[in-house]
């Protein structure tokens, strides 16, 4: 193994690319670069250096850099990290730097994420009920308490980055397994009260390359960027195929206002005067 | 005159390179904290123990040979590698069985809090289990202390 160089304190940083073209690579081939340190430098800004200033050939994926859109994933000195969100000064004089792992890789540090994608879709993530009528054409609003939505807010938060799926010992060695971003969000849906789709998503995920594939190594919460928690998620879930989802009954649809209430600004609004002729 | 359909035609899709990590992935725990090395002893244990099962269903059934073969087999099993073996074996039995009750209790959403609006910096559920992880190891290393003491002593 080549010696690692770089040193933070001389502001230069030594990046090590695993760099994949389909064109001509049929494995990964390592590339190393300097890059000036700045101040508040994430591994984002130093790929931009480098692709600006260096080699325009590095691919790469980003949208929103700043740890909300979960495109820049990747593989950073051993761990699934969002490149935006990573700052170089806590990553030491030598950043490496790869694909997600458990993923395919398009180009270079572009991971394939369709799988995910699809996996996310196979376990019906959105509500269902009982009252499909209402459903389709709502009249009233669901109602839901602050307590309810806490039982599943936290799982709200999942940006579809796939850091959890490159962190799962699991979805290493098991192919089939649908993995924690997917399985974290079935409890989402079953958690919610205005929900009633447990049979129908345990249908899904009730199987061994389902929910039952995880063995709580609990890395997938460690790699999640936004504290989701799919670990957790997951366990919650195994729990509710056993016992039910955690409300009793599925929330009932309400008024959003009762009868004959006036909204205050319509309340306050001057009437506009009569049109004259 | 007839128009020409134009089929569309599918394009190659460039290669891909696969980076599953494979057996590695779940062997190699890297920057991961005390939960993931308890997966990678859990499975190595299991493992083991099962790999173990014929073993010792073949030792036992040469009881069936009668006295002599057993009294031999015995003379063999007392040899020291066979001892640390069975100390190994012992082991493997012991982490399995206090981290399994630490793995039930996760299975079923037990001891590991309640979900909530994610605050930074972001807790993970499973350290909340880590005064019982730390209990269970404590008693399963008593267990194994008592178990080497009785297996050299006997």
């Amino acid at each position: 193994m080549a010696k690692l160089t770089g040193d933070t304190e001389s502001g230069v940083l030594t990046l090590r690319v695993a760099r994949y073209n389909p064109e001509q690579d049929e494995a990964a081939r390592p590339q190393e670069w300097k890059v000036k340190i700045l101040p508040g430098m994430t591994v984002l800004d130093a790929l931009f250096a480098i692709k600006e200033e260096q080699d325009g050939s590095l691919a790469f994926r980003c949208s929103c850099r700043m740890g909300v859109c979960g495109s820049c994933g990747m593989f950073i000195n051993g761990k699934p990290r969002l490149a935006c969100n990573t700052q170089v000064s806590e990553l030491g004089s030598v950043v490496e730097v790869a694909p997600l792992p458990n993923h395919d890789a398009i180009k270079d540090l572009v991971p394939d994420l369709s799988l995910t994608f699809s996996r996310h879709r196979a376990v019906l993530p959105y509500l269902m009920r009982r009252d499909t009528a209402e459903m389709e054409s709502p009249t009233r609003e669901y109602h839901q308490t602050p307590e309810e939505l806490a039982r599943y807010v936290q799982f709200t938060y999942c940006l579809k980055c796939s850091l959890c799926l490159a962190a799962c010992p699991t979805a290493a060695t098991k192919e089939q397994f649908l993995g924690p971003q997917a399985l974290g969000q079935v409890y989402r849906y079953v958690a919610d009260s205005r929900d009633e789709g447990l049979a129908e998503r345990a249908g899904v995920v009730d199987a061994s390359h389902g929910v039952f594939g995880c063995h709580l190594a609990g890395a997938c919460s460690e790699a999640c960027p936004k504290g989701v928690d799919p670990a957790l998620a997951i366990q919650l879930l195994k729990r509710s195929l056993f016992s039910g989802p955690p409300h009793r009954s599925a929330a009932q649809v309400v008024p959003a206002f009762p009868e004959g209430h006036q909204t205050p600004e319509a309340a306050v609004r001057p009437k506009a005067p009569p049109p004259s002729v | 005159m007839a128009t020409q359909v134009k089929v569309p035609t599918q394009e190659a899709v460039p290669p891909r390179l696969s980076m599953r990590l494979g057996l590695r992935g779940w062997v190699y725990a890297g920057r991961y904290p005390a939960e993931r090395y308890l997966y990678i002893l859990h499975r190595l244990s299991g493992l083991g123990l099962i790999l173990y099962l014929p073993l010792h269903v073949w030792v036992t059934g040469r009881r069936l040979q009668g006295p002599e073969v057993w009294q031999q087999t015995m003379a063999v099993l007392s040899r020291p590698v066979f001892v640390a073996g069975e100390m190994l074996i012992l082991a493997a039995f012991v982490f399995h069985a206090f981290n399994g009750f630490r793995l039930l209790f996760g299975h079923l959403g037990c001891a590991l809090g309640k979900p909530a609006h994610p605050v930074y910096p972001y807790p993970v559920a499973l350290h909340r289990q880590r005064s019982m992880t730390v209990a269970l190891m404590v008693l399963a290393s008593a267990f194994l202390a008592f178990g080497v003491w009785n297996l050299l002593t006997k």
